[in-house]
C-alpha cells in the first residue's frame, strides 16, 4: 500500500465527506449529461415510433416537429398510390393542457389511424386503441392507469393501454388517440367561435385536415427518389426518417443541448476548482510530513505520487459515488436522465484528467516545501 | 578515534541570506572536523548560526562560500544536483527531530521501514530490518502502534530506528531530548552513544539542554555566526 493510501486511511472519515460532497458535484454533472441525453432520446423517440421512412408535410415546411405543417386528409391515399411505398399513414400532433384528478397535464396528443402507421411502437400494460372513437393509449409517466377516463378539451377518452418512455421533446407525456378524436381536439372551433362562424354563413369547419403522412418503403426504395417525386406536387413536400431525425436534434434540441453544453461546462471548471483546493489544502496539512520525507531523502517522484494518486482516488470514488447516487435517483426527476455507461466512462476519464490537472497546484506547493522545515529552520 | 580518518571536514564555511543592506550573515568563516564515534553537542542562543550550520552538514542548505567534505566526497563543488544531496541524506545521513517528526499516517514498523524502502530495499527485507532497530531501541512490541499512540519516550526512539534505519555515517539530532524528561533524555542519549560507538557513526547534538551536556565527547559552541570550542 502506497503512502497516499495510508494516508487516506488515517483520515478516512474526513476523505470520504471530502469524496463526498464531490460525488454531488459530480452527480449533477452527469445528471445534465444524462438529462440532454434523455431530451435527444425523447425526441427521437417521437419521431421513431410511427416506424416511417418518409414523412410527408406541408411544401416549405420541415415536419410537425419544427413548424406547423396542414395538409388535407386524403393526402394519405395519394402518397399511398406511389410506386415505392408500402404503407401509408396520416398523423396529427398537438400540445393540450387538461386537468386529471384536480392536477394540471400538459400532454402530447399523436392522432393516428388505427390498423395504419403511426401508433405507440410498443404497450407496456393493457392494449392497443381498437375502435376509432373515445379510446387512448397513454405513456405511464402521466400516471393514469388503464380503464380511467381522461378529458382532452371537449373529447372524454378512455385509458386502455400505456406506453413506456413515449414523450414529447419537452418532456410531456404522449398519449395516443384515433385520427377523429385528435381531429376534433386540434381543428374544431370552439362553441362559439363555430356558432359565430355559423350565424355569418361560413362554411362549416374542415376537420379532414392532418399534420403529416408517413410512410413505409418497399424494400430497396431509394427515399431520396421518393421524396423528390412527391416534392413535385406543389403543396406537399417530404421528408427522410434520417433528416427528420437531424431537424429534431438540430433545431428542436439544439438549444438544450447548449445550455446543458454550457453547464455542463461550467460545473466541470467548478469541479476542477473545487478538486484543486481540496489537495492543495491537503497537502498544506501535510507540509511537515512532506518536509520529513524530503529531508530524509525521498525523491520527488515520490512526494509527487502522494498527492496525485489521492487526488486520482477522490475524484474516481467521487464519481463512482456520484454516478451511484444519480442512478438511484435519476427516477425521481421531472425529466428523463437517460445515463449511458459510454457517456459516465467519457466523464469518468474527464474527471481523471481534471484530477491530475488539479493537483498541479498542490504539487507545485509540496516541491516548494524547503525541507529545511522539518529541523524547524 | 583520532587513527580513523573523519568524516566530515568544513573549511571556511560563510552563510549569508539576502543581498546589500538586508544582508544577514549568519555563519562565518566556519572551520569544524567531525570524527566516527564522537558524540559532538552544538551549543549556541537562538539565532547564533547553529541550526543553518545544521543545515549545511545535513546537506539541505548550500553554504555561499566554503568546502564540505563528507566521508570522502567533496559537497556543494557545484556536481551536485538537489537529487543527489537527497541520495546522499537518504544514505549517509540520519536525522532526529525535537518533536519526532514521525509519519502521522505510518505505524512505527512502516515509520522506519519507509527509508528503507526509499533506499531501494524490498517491502520485506525492509520490514525486517525495521522490527531488528525497534527491538534494538526496545520498542519492538509498538512496532504495530502509531505515532499518535505512543508516549513522547517511545516515539523518540522510534525516530532514532528511523534514522538509523540506512546505517548513516552521520546523525544529526535537532534538540532531541527537549521534549523528554531527565530519565528518558538520559536514555535518549545513552541509545546515541551507543549507536555512534558500535556503528562508527558520528553523533551531531543540536541542544540548549544542559541535562545532557556532560553526555557529550566535545562541545562546541555558535555564536553570532562563528564557532569557538
Amino acid at each position: 500500500m502506497t503512502l497516499a493510501f495510508r494516508d487516506i486511511r488515517h483520515k478516512l472519515g474526513r476523505f470520504m465527506l471530502t469524496c463526498l460532497g464531490l460525488s454531488l458535484l459530480l452527480g449533477v454533472v452527469l445528471s445534465m449529461i444524462g438529462i440532454y441525453r434523455g431530451i435527444v432520446d425523447d425526441a427521437l423517440s417521437l419521431a421513431r415510433a410511427p416506424g416511417a421512412d418518409l414523412w410527408v408535410v406541408e411544401s416549405g415546411t420541415r415536419g410537425p416537429f419544427a413548424e406547423a405543417s396542414k395538409m388535407p386528409g386524403d393526402t394519405r391515399e395519394m402518397v399511398a398510390r406511389i410506386p415505392g411505398i408500402a404503407a401509408a399513414g396520416s398523423m396529427t400532433y398537438q400540445t393540450v393542457e387538461t386537468s386529471h384528478r384536480g392536477q394540471g397535464m400538459r400532454l402530447q396528443v399523436v392522432g393516428f389511424e388505427p390498423g395504419r402507421m403511426g401508433g405507440p411502437a410498443a404497450i407496456v400494460e393493457g392494449r392497443a386503441i381498437a375502435i376509432r372513437h373515445g379510446e387512448a393509449v397513454i405513456d405511464r409517466r402521466a400516471g393514469l392507469t388503464v380503464g380511467e377516463r381522461l378529458r382532452l378539451g371537449r373529447e372524454e377518452v378512455t385509458i386502455v393501454g400505456l406506453t413506456a418512455n413515449h414523450v414529447s421533446t419537452g418532456g410531456d407525456p404522449v398519449v395516443f388517440l384515433g385520427l377523429r378524436d385528435a381531429q376534433k381536439i386540434q381543428f374544431l372551433p370552439k362553441p362559439s367561435a363555430y356558432r359565430r362562424d355559423q350565424a355569418r354563413g361560413a362554411p362549416p369547419p374542415a376537420t379532414d385536415t392532418v399534420n403529416t403522412v408517413v410512410a413505409r418503403l418497399e424494400p430497396d426504395t431509394a427515399p431520396e427518389e421518393i421524396a423528390r417525386q412527391i416534392g413535385r406536387w406543389k403543396h406537399l413536400g417530404a421528408i427522410t426518417q434520417l433528416r427528420q431525425e437531424t431537424i429534431l436534434v438540430q433545431s428542436v434540441v439544439e438549444k438544450a443541448r447548449r445550455q446543458l453544453g454550457l453547464f455542463t461546462a461550467i460545473l466541470m471548471v467548478v469541479s476542477a476548482v473545487v478538486i484543486s483546493l481540496i489537495i492543495y489544502t491537503m497537502t498544506m496539512d501535510k507540509t511537515r510530513e512532506i518536509a520529513t520525507l524530503k529531508l530524509i531523502g525521498a525523491p520527488d517522484r515520490t512526494i509527487v505520487g502522494l498527492i496525485l494518486q489521492q487526488a486520482l482516488a477522490m475524484g474516481m470514488i467521487g464519481f463512482v459515488m456520484g454516478w451511484g447516487l444519480i442512478s438511484l435517483v435519476a427516477d425521481t426527476f421531472p425529466r428523463r436522465v437517460l445515463l449511458m455507461t459510454e457517456d459516465a466512462a467519457l466523464l469518468g476519464v474527464v474527471v481523471a484528467l481534471v484530477c491530475i490537472v488539479a493537483s498541479g497546484l498542490g504539487v507545485r506547493l509540496a516541491l516548494r516545501i524547503d525541507p529545511a522545515t522539518a529541523l524547524g529552520g | 578515534m583520532a587513527a580513523l580518518p573523519p568524516l566530515a571536514e568544513l573549511t571556511g564555511i560563510a552563510k549569508h541570506f539576502g543581498e546589500g543592506g538586508s544582508r544577514v550573515d549568519a555563519l562565518r568563516g566556519v572551520d569544524l572536523t567531525l570524527h566516527p564515534g564522537e558524540v559532538v553537542g552544538l551549543l549556541g542562543p537562538s539565532g547564533s548560526g547553529k541550526s543553518t550550520l545544521l543545515n549545511i552538514i545535513g546537506c539541505v542548505v548550500e553554504p555561499s562560500s566554503g568546502r564540505m567534505v563528507l566521508d570522502g566526497a567533496v559537497v556543494y563543488d557545484g556536481k551536485w544536483s538537489g537529487g543527489d544531496l537527497r541520495r546522499l541524506r537518504l544514505d549517509k545521513i540520519g536525522f532526529i527531530f525535537q518533536f519526532h517528526n514521525l509519519l502521522p499516517f505510518l505505524n512505527s514498523r512502516d515509520n522506519v521501514a519507509v527509508v528503507l524502502e526509499l533506499a531501494g530495499a524490498g517491502r520485506e527485507a525492509a520490514c525486517r530490518r525495521a522490527d531488528e532497530l525497534l527491538d534494538y531501541l526496545e520498542v519492538g512490541n509498538r512496532a504495530r502502534a502509531l505515532p499518535a499512540k505512543l508516549s513522547g519516550g517511545e516515539a523518540q526512539r522510534v525516530a532514532i530506528a528511523r534514522a538509523l534505519a540506512n546505517r548513516p555515517r552521520l546523525i544529526l539530532a535537532d534538540e532531541p531530548t527537549a521534549a523528554l524528561d531527565s530519565e528518558r533524555a538520559a536514555i535518549v542519549m545513552d541509545l546515541m552513544r551507543k549507536v555512534a560507538v558500535e556503528q562508527s557513526a558520528t553523533v551531531l547534538v543540536v541542544t540548549h539542554d544542559e541535562k545532557i551536556f556532560d553526555r557529550f565527547d566535545r562541545i562546541l559552541r555558535v555564536r553570532d555566526g562563528r564557532l569557538a570550542s
